[in-house]
């Protein structure tokens, strides 16, 4: 059975199934006694039950999926997705940041500029990759990489996976907001198609720095906000322990979003999450990319940007008129 | 060690004596100046551009005061002043709050824009008022910037935006998150057409307008001491961030670390603009001259 942390609390029971299934399997190998029908009918009750969890979650039981501590990050599925992925470092300005990761990619037969945020998976590694949180520094990277690409006209890919922006002194020393902003107005207008996924935690303005694309794409249960449920509560309520109720009132699904306008697609993940499976996941995404590239690159450029200006200029809710 | 005198119960008693003899000021004739602790009379303050002569601070401007110091006087025009807020998550209790807002104001939100001449420059302007929500974008200020920018790429005017905000709107959730890429593509067409675009920070300019169309500018010029940064401190509090500069994310600390161009006390802050502005749209010489 796997650590106690890295299950949720509405993942136990499917955890104690789980293991139920893993014993029987291992007296089956040591006993050589066939109970495959036992088996057989245990992982049918299993998913069953996983079916049934998963159809009531709450967006709190979803900021909790798209932050679990065995979800996928960005490089495990640049390993599955692509064929091919050198990494590229560095804004030429300041620094590397291990936060925001980038590089040239072969996807089945095509090449593409990849640029993702990457979270840590153990202590040292998160620190290493500050938590997922990118600094100045990640976002000009993304723009630096991004603009390469346009100019050898290869696509872009963003997988956006940040709880929020770095907002150390460091960051605001060195213009986070700045950063950030030039992202947007420059991604707006880049001459190449830009494809968005939304992996884990779409954090913020963390994210949006790289969520300008002509297909925003979200994973089932990948998050996009515009603050934290625990943020929220705090500033809304002054109590960040109401969370549950800030995810309600922050429709932050990927189910939410669509229905918003505001994401054009969501990825499919096997049953019970991508970290139950991660190939299942990792085709799921890259048939979703594979897909809106091959649409994508059918436009001509300039009618590209003519629909990512009115795409992004038709977001948000506003009245006029009487009252 | 004895105690520093200005510590402790005597030192207490004797700020909560002088809060008093203030608060016992005769109501709308004084203010006391929130850093400095002067008492100032309304009317001195008032015709000091509502800054503190002895220390200098900056009271916050509501966007009609601003847009008297600011503007030529009987030249501004308002555009888009229906365009309100909606409530796209159906947020709790969010129509409420902006009735409040709206009541309290006198604003339907956070932003005026319109047309005027600064200078006597035409130019286009969007001032946004603090005491609306904490000056939040949300769809409606999203809508009336883009609106004033591609109005202003139409009349191939000049666009000042003078900032004041918290940031997003939280209670509009992700379609207000993306106010802030609708607004920095607005930008992006803006700098295509070459239209000038000169942004004045003041007090606070915060978070998710900061770090878009508050960023933007061809100028970025902001008033003495205010704060600006991606984050609140509250906000900021929680992420634990501590160990900080005494002067982190204010004005000063901006222009330290080359992020805005200029600080201009309130009383340059005009003239600074119509340099700046005839800088990009020419000056009465030069017209005269052609």
């Amino acid at each position: 059975m796997p650590p106690s942390w890295s299950i949720l609390d509405f993942e136990k029971p499917i955890a104690e199934l789980d293991d139920q299934i893993a014993r029987i399997k291992q007296l089956t190998a040591e006993q050589g006694e066939d109970r495959s029908d036992e088996i057989a009918a245990l992982e049918a009750d299993r998913d069953r039950l996983i079916r049934e969890i998963f159809d009531n979650l709450t967006p709190w039981d979803k900021t909790l999926l798209a932050r679990h501590p065995k979800r996928p990050y960005t490089l495990d599925y640049v390993r599955t997705i692509f064929d091919d992925y050198t990494e590229l470092h560095g804004d030429r300005l300041f620094a590397d940041d291990h936060a925001m990761i980038g590089g040239i990619a072969t996807l089945d037969n095509r090449q593409v500029m990849f640029v993702g945020q990457q979270k840590g998976r153990d202590l040292k590694d998160r620190q290493y990759r500050n938590f997922g949180s990118a600094r100045p520094e990640g976002y000009r990277k993304a723009l630096r990489l991004a603009k390469t690409a346009a100019k050898f006209a290869r696509p872009v890919i963003f997988f956006v996976d940040t709880p929020a922006a770095d907002v150390s002194v460091g960051s605001e020393e060195r213009g986070i907001s700045e950063a950030i902003a030039r992202n947007m107005m420059e991604l707006s207008v880049l001459e190449a198609p830009v494809v968005v996924v939304v992996i884990g935690e779409g954090g913020s303005g963390g994210a949006i720095g790289i969520g300008v694309g002509d297909r925003i794409l979200m994973q089932e249960h990948a998050i996009y906000s515009v603050i934290p449920p625990e943020g929220c509560a705090a500033i809304i309520w002054r109590d960040p322990t109401k969370g549950k109720e800030a995810a309600d009132a922050l429709k932050l699904t990927a189910q939410a979003a669509l229905e918003l306008g505001i994401i054009d697609a969501i990825i499919p993940e096997p049953l019970g999450g991508a970290h139950r499976n991660m190939d299942v996941a990792a085709q799921s995404v890259k048939t979703a990319i594979v897909g809106a590239l091959d649409e994508l690159e059918k436009i001509p450029i300039p009618k590209l940007l003519d629909k990512r200006y009115a795409k992004f200029r038709n977001m948000g809710a506003f009245a006029e008129g009487g009252t | 060690m004895t105690p520093a005198p200005w510590f402790g119960r005597k030192a207490k008693s004797a700020r909560r004596t002088a809060r008093q003899s203030v608060d016992a000021l005769p109501d709308g004739l004084w203010t006391k100046c929130p850093t400095c602790g002067e008492i100032l009379f309304n009317k001195e303050l008032e015709k000091n551009l509502r800054v503190c002569n002895k220390c200098g601070y900056h009271y916050r401007l509501s966007a009609t005061e601003r847009l008297g110091m600011l503007v030529d006087d009987g030249t501004f025009v308002e555009m888009d002043a229906d365009v309100r807020s909606a409530d796209p998550l159906g947020f709790p209790d969010y129509g409420a709050q902006l009735a409040k807002f709206r009541e309290r104001s006198g604003l339907t939100d956070a932003i005026v824009t319109g047309t005027c001449e600064i200078g006597g420059i035409p130019a286009v302007i969007g001032v946004m008022d603090f005491a609306f929500w904490g000056g939040s974008m949300g769809g409606a200020v999203g809508e009336k910037v883009v609106r004033a920018m591609e109005y202003a790429i139409e009349t191939k005017l000049p666009v000042v935006m003078v900032i004041a905000s918290g940031g997003i709107r939280v209670n509009e959730g992700l379609p207000g998150l993306m106010q802030m890429a609708k607004t920095s593509a607005a930008c992006a067409k803006l700098h295509q057409a070459k239209i000038p675009y000169i942004v004045v920070l003041t007090d606070p300019s915060m978070a998710g307008v900061l770090a878009s169309y508050g960023s933007l500018g061809d100028f970025l010029i902001s008033e003495p001491g205010l704060l600006m940064g991606l984050t609140a401190d509250r906000v900021a509090a929680q992420a634990q961030v501590i160990h900080v500069p005494d002067n982190f994310r204010r004005a000063e600390f901006a222009l330290e670390h080359g992020q805005v161009d200029r600080i201009a006390t309130r009383r340059e802050l005009k003239s600074t603009l119509v340099k700046l502005l005839e800088f990009c749209c020419g000056t009465q010489e030069e017209e005269d001259a052609a």
